[in-house]
């Protein structure tokens, strides 16, 4: 027989309080989590999450969770995998609604609309509220047609001109025009990596929405790709309010202005980039960007 | 537990010590998988010749040349040219009287009735139909081909032994010693048999035809095809992409399954009951039969659009749904485009398990001995299967090499449907 080291941390259950998978802290105050540290507010809201919390069936996936989204900032949330932040930013446009037994509880407002309200509609929010995934995924259609989706389903033009026009000006904002111009009739599909992931950006700003969420836009995507697409979303910013999800600290640190950290479905620490990435007040917060876990 | 230590050398060791017999495993099972595959290739390839080798002189037909009088006092002896006496009159007579010039010699009643057995009844009504498109035939005479007697027609394909013993098959001497005489005079040919894939059925071999079974399946097909594939799609389209997830849609679920496993003439039955009995539909009728196959079918269309929805990668609709798309607008510009030509292989799947579908089709009347070829979905008329059926059940010689040809010609159809799957399937492919 094979002798194998029984799994300790799995065996001991941990103080009451203390977060205890994965990792075993000491059994230290400073570790645990009491409500978020930092400012939760922006200076100029566009979107405001309130006590919010996330099930999936039994299963709580987020746990009071309070952040405003401000105007034309962006802002990162960062955590280990699992931590929720990909479900928070899922709640912003209700796309959890096309997953069976998950269910939000707690307020999240757009402007003055709670999107949650029963006579919120999730096709207006999602032209509101727009979102680039992980994977890029263009529709396998032309390039023309993946950008031109949006306004026409929408009815956003009157005439082949305007939507010629949305179509070029979106795949400017984008930088993609000088890359695709000649082929607008070729398969999105047939795009490099990076080129997709940017089509979708161009799809999701053409149709002129409010708030951009990403989540982890460019995990798929090589360092030039990804270098591209981080130039993109800080000239986004001027025009449209983005959250981004990442597991790149180093991104968050460059794309955003303030950051939120994630823990186990709950938010330790919101505030200021350079601050918590300098200055982190909790300690799960320290451990996580200095590397001791995550 | 006792302590344990395994270090390389023993590693090594005990991976050599076992490799002989693995890879012996692994001879043994290749060997048994090609073995299984080479004998079910040598059952097909004995099917195919067995039924090509039996049923390919089908497809030629015995005719004998007759010098035909077309004689005014035989056929319209008051020469009104009247198409009333046209049709009726005795062109069976004409036939014999040809027979009888030409076999000047045979002159007892049951030679003569012997004689008249030659050529096949359905002789006169090639010279019916000649002259009613062309009276000014009467008073003339002629040499036309006529078909010769499913008897005949065996003994000249060499179906019946020559050489036998009179007394042992079924055509006597005489009339083997008629046959050879025309046969040195050139009177007697193989021609195309385009009988056989025109006309209905028929009590004689020799005027037996596939056409009424290839109209009944047509229709009987296009109606399962109209029904089942709308029904099918918009089915699986509400299950996969619509349907909350719980206990009724299992239960829908675990039915469909469970319904792709019911034997197909229990579907029959409930046709039976319920559209004929209950519906007063026809019995007979393509429609009602495509009613039934549509039942039988749904299960396999539903069972294979769920599959092809459900490889439609997710990231796809939530495309769709982050720049606003309704459901159904996900569903109709994105899925269910992507989604077709997989839909379409099953339905074409379905489609063949329906064309060779016999058992339900019997129980609703569809096995029913029809000569004229149906126009229409509620005309009675039988399938190709059951076609098939009803001549392997007959005792004439001459329907055994029928009775492959048709299943000839419903493997042609079925291997047609299936290549068709296979081409949509391979030029559809999408990847992602």
């Amino acid at each position: 027989m094979l002798n194998v080291t029984p799994n300790s941390v799995g065996s001991v259950a941990p103080p009451a309080g203390v977060v205890g998978v994965g990792f075993s802290p000491t059994a230290d105050d400073s570790r645990v989590i009491s409500g978020t540290v930092g400012d939760i507010k922006a200076a100029d809201p566009r979107m405001t999450a309130r006590n919010v919390d996330v099930y999936y069936g039994d299963k709580q996936a987020i746990k009071d969770v309070s952040l405003d989204i401000g105007k034309n900032e962006v802002i990162a949330m960062i955590g280990p995998s699992g931590c929720g932040k990909s479900t928070f930013l899922r709640c912003l446009n209700r796309m959890n609604d096309t997953i069976d037994g998950c269910r939000v509880e707690g307020r999240i407002m757009l402007d003055d609309q709670d999107i949650y309200d029963r006579k919120m509609d999730v096709v207006p929010l999602r032209a509101q509220v727009g979102m680039v995934f992980q994977k890029p995924n263009p529709f396998p259609k032309s390039i023309y047609d993946n950008v031109a989706y949006g306004p026409r389903i929408h009815g956003l033009t009157d005439n082949k001109q305007e939507l010629d026009e949305i179509v070029e000006q979106s795949l400017i904002k984008a930088g993609l025009w000088d890359e695709v111009k000649d082929r607008l009739d070729s398969s999105g599909t047939g795009l490099s990596g990076g080129q997709q992931q940017r089509l979708c950006i161009a799809r999701t700003i053409a149709v002129a929405p409010e708030v951009i969420l990403m989540d982890e836009p460019c995990s798929a995507l090589d360092p030039i790709a990804t270098a591209r697409v981080e130039e993109l979303i800080d000239e986004l910013r001027e025009q449209y309010t983005i959250a981004i999800v990442t597991h790149s600290m180093q991104q968050a640190a460059r794309v955003s202005q303030r950051t939120a950290y994630f823990h186990l479905g709950e938010l330790v620490e919101v505030g200021k980039t350079d601050d918590i990435f300098t200055n982190p007040s909790h300690r799960l917060t320290e451990d996580y960007i200095t590397g001791r876990f995550g | 537990m006792s302590k344990m230590h395994l270090d390389p050398q023993r590693t090594i060791e005990r991976v050599n010590a076992t490799l002989g017999r693995r890879y012996r495993k692994e001879q043994r099972f290749r060997r048994f998988g090609l073995g299984a595959v080479a004998l079910g290739l040598l059952f097909v390839a004995l099917m195919f010749l067995n039924i090509i080798g039996t049923g390919y002189s089908a497809f030629q037909q015995t005719r004998v040349l007759l010098d035909i009088n077309y004689s005014e006092e035989m056929i319209d002896p008051e020469g009104t040219r009247d198409p009333a006496i046209l049709s009726s009159a005795n062109y069976a007579g004409v036939i014999k009287q040809a027979l009888r010039d030409r076999f000047p010699g045979v002159t007892s009643r049951g030679d003569k009735r012997e004689l008249y057995t030659l050529v096949s009844s359905g002789a006169a009504l090639i010279l019916r139909q000649q002259v009613m498109e062309n009276p000014g035939l009467i008073g003339t005479r002629a040499s036309v081909w006529v078909p010769a007697d499913d008897d005949i027609d065996m003994l000249v394909k060499g179906h019946i032994d020559r050489a036998v013993p009179e007394s042992e098959r079924r055509v006597k001497d005489q009339m083997v010693a008629w046959v050879e005489s025309l046969e040195v005079e050139g009177r007697v040919a193989k021609v195309f048999n385009t009988t056989f894939l025109t006309s209905g059925d028929s009590r004689e071999p020799e005027l037996a035809g596939i056409g009424g079974a290839v109209m009944g399946s047509l229709y009987t097909l296009i109606v399962t095809l109209l029904l089942s594939f709308p029904i099918g799609v918009a089915t699986a389209v509400y299950l996969e992409e619509f349907a909350p997830r719980n206990r009724w849609t299992d239960l829908v679920e675990v039915n469909i399954n469970n319904l792709a496993a019911v034997p197909s003439i229990v579907f029959g039955l409930l046709g039976l009951a319920v559209f004929i009995n209950f519906f007063g539909l026809p019995r007979s009728a393509p429609l009602v039969g495509g009613m039934v196959l549509t039942l039988m079918t749904l299960p396999t269309i539903i069972i294979a659009s769920r599959a092809a929805l459900k490889a439609v990668p997710p990231s796809i609709r939530e495309a769709a749904l982050g720049v606003g798309a309704s459901r159904m607008q996900t569903v109709f510009h994105h899925v269910l485009p992507l989604a077709m030509p997989g839909m379409l292989t099953g339905t074409i799947i379905g489609m063949a398990q329906a064309l060779g579908e016999s058992a339900p089709l019997l129980m609703i009347g569809m096995v029913a001995f029809i000569v004229d070829i149906p126009g229409g979905a509620l005309d009675p008329s039988t399938v190709l299967p059951v076609q098939i059926f009803l001549w392997a059940d007959s005792p004439e010689r001459g329907f055994v090499e029928k009775t492959s040809a048709a299943i000839m010609v419903l493997l042609g159809f079925l291997i047609l449907m299936n290549v068709l799957a296979v081409i949509l399937r391979k030029r559809f492919e999408r990847r992602w």
